[in-house]
């Protein structure tokens, strides 16, 4: 495929890889940049968290990963209120160097469902502030278009609930989130296998952002390679355009020329 | 004085600054974020704010998370 004038632009800035990676749940740091290598991701999702001030001695993960890089895209994840979640992003936003935030207000700990009602609250803050939010949010169509319409340049709609692996759960609700809205559309949370990423991609989503899928498989930078090449074969697949389904065969060798 | 960072009580000096209490803690300031009672603080005012007595210092920096 033609990676190189098939880029994914969002806010005016210019995306190299449809395949996000989070950053978290790695056996040490070491994997941590192997699995992020092997998938090819130029996006990185990160968490802010107190500084160890005790143990000096602890490695950091910008050690590993060179900002130069990768696009270090701070997330608010573990914020289960309006207020939390802005003050995070104002933290990352400190700790870091632009304006990108994931926007994560969570509303319940065993769904880790977004709180969406939350989630446009503190967009609509964030956003007066400057902040290019990208909200992740729940498979909802109408809630995707309210997150537009404040400003959001892009939405990331779960496949399924964070962690679950359990793949694409709505795919008709995703089909028409990307026919309401005309931004990019990240699929964000929930797939377990490469096949679920290429799903993804072959139905019209611009990008996918998995952490556990990668870092929990039992070889993580292999399974980090199988997304690179999911991905693609599903964004290929996408704009080849695939054959309608048909009921019955329609045969693919000629009759013509038969005994 | 006693201040509060990160949640824990340290002994510092008088008027001491956000920027000496970075370099005591071995921690890059270009990496993190600091709060100083609540306030996100610039960089550039590292070298001019000092502490008073009961602050609560907050110092985040990123760590490894994702979509999960």
């Amino acid at each position: 495929m033609d990676t190189i004038n098939d880029r994914l632009v969002i806010a005016g800035r210019e995306f190299k890889s449809r395949l996000w990676v989070g950053t978290g749940k790695y056996k040490d740091f070491v994997e941590t940049k192997k699995a992020i290598e092997a998938s090819g991701a130029d996006v990185v999702t990160v968490a802010v968290r107190r500084v160890n001030i005790t143990d000096r001695s602890k490695e950091n993960l910008l050690d590993y990963l060179d900002p130069k890089k990768y696009i270090l895209l701070p997330n608010t994840a573990g914020c289960y209120t309006v207020e939390d979640a802005v003050r995070y992003a104002r933290l990352a936003r400190a700790a870091g160097v632009s304006d990108l935030v994931k926007l994560e207000v969570l509303g319940d700990e065993k769904t880790l469902f977004p709180d969406t009602a939350g989630l446009i609250e503190a967009a609509k803050i964030l956003i007066k502030e400057g902040f290019i939010v990208l909200p992740y949010t729940n498979d909802d169509p109408i809630v995707a278009k309210k997150l537009v319409d404040i400003g959001c340049p892009a939405v990331m709609p779960l496949a399924a609930p964070i962690g679950s692996g359990l793949g694409i759960r709505n795919p008709y609700n995703l089909k028409i989130i990307m026919e309401t809205v005309k931004v990019p559309i990240i699929v964000d949370a929930g797939v377990g296998t490469a096949s679920d990423a290429a799903l993804a991609m072959e139905y019209g989503a611009d990008a996918v952002l998995m952490n556990t899928a990668i870092a929990g498989a039992q070889d993580p930078i292999a399974m980090a390679e199988a997304m690179k090449y999911g991905v693609w074969a599903g964004r290929l697949a996408y704009k080849a355009g695939r054959i309608p389904r048909k009921l019955y065969a329609t045969a693919s060798s000629p009759i013509e020329g038969m005994l | 004085m006693t201040i509060q960072v990160n949640g824990e009580s340290r002994g510092v000096g008088d008027g001491q600054t956000v920027a000496a209490l970075l370099h005591e803690l071995e921690i890059r300031a270009d990496r993190v974020a600091v709060e100083l009672n609540l306030e996100i603080l610039d960089r550039n005012e590292y070298e001019t704010r000092g502490l008073r007595e009961g602050d609560r210092v907050e110092i985040l920096s990123f760590i490894g998370g994702g979509a999960r």
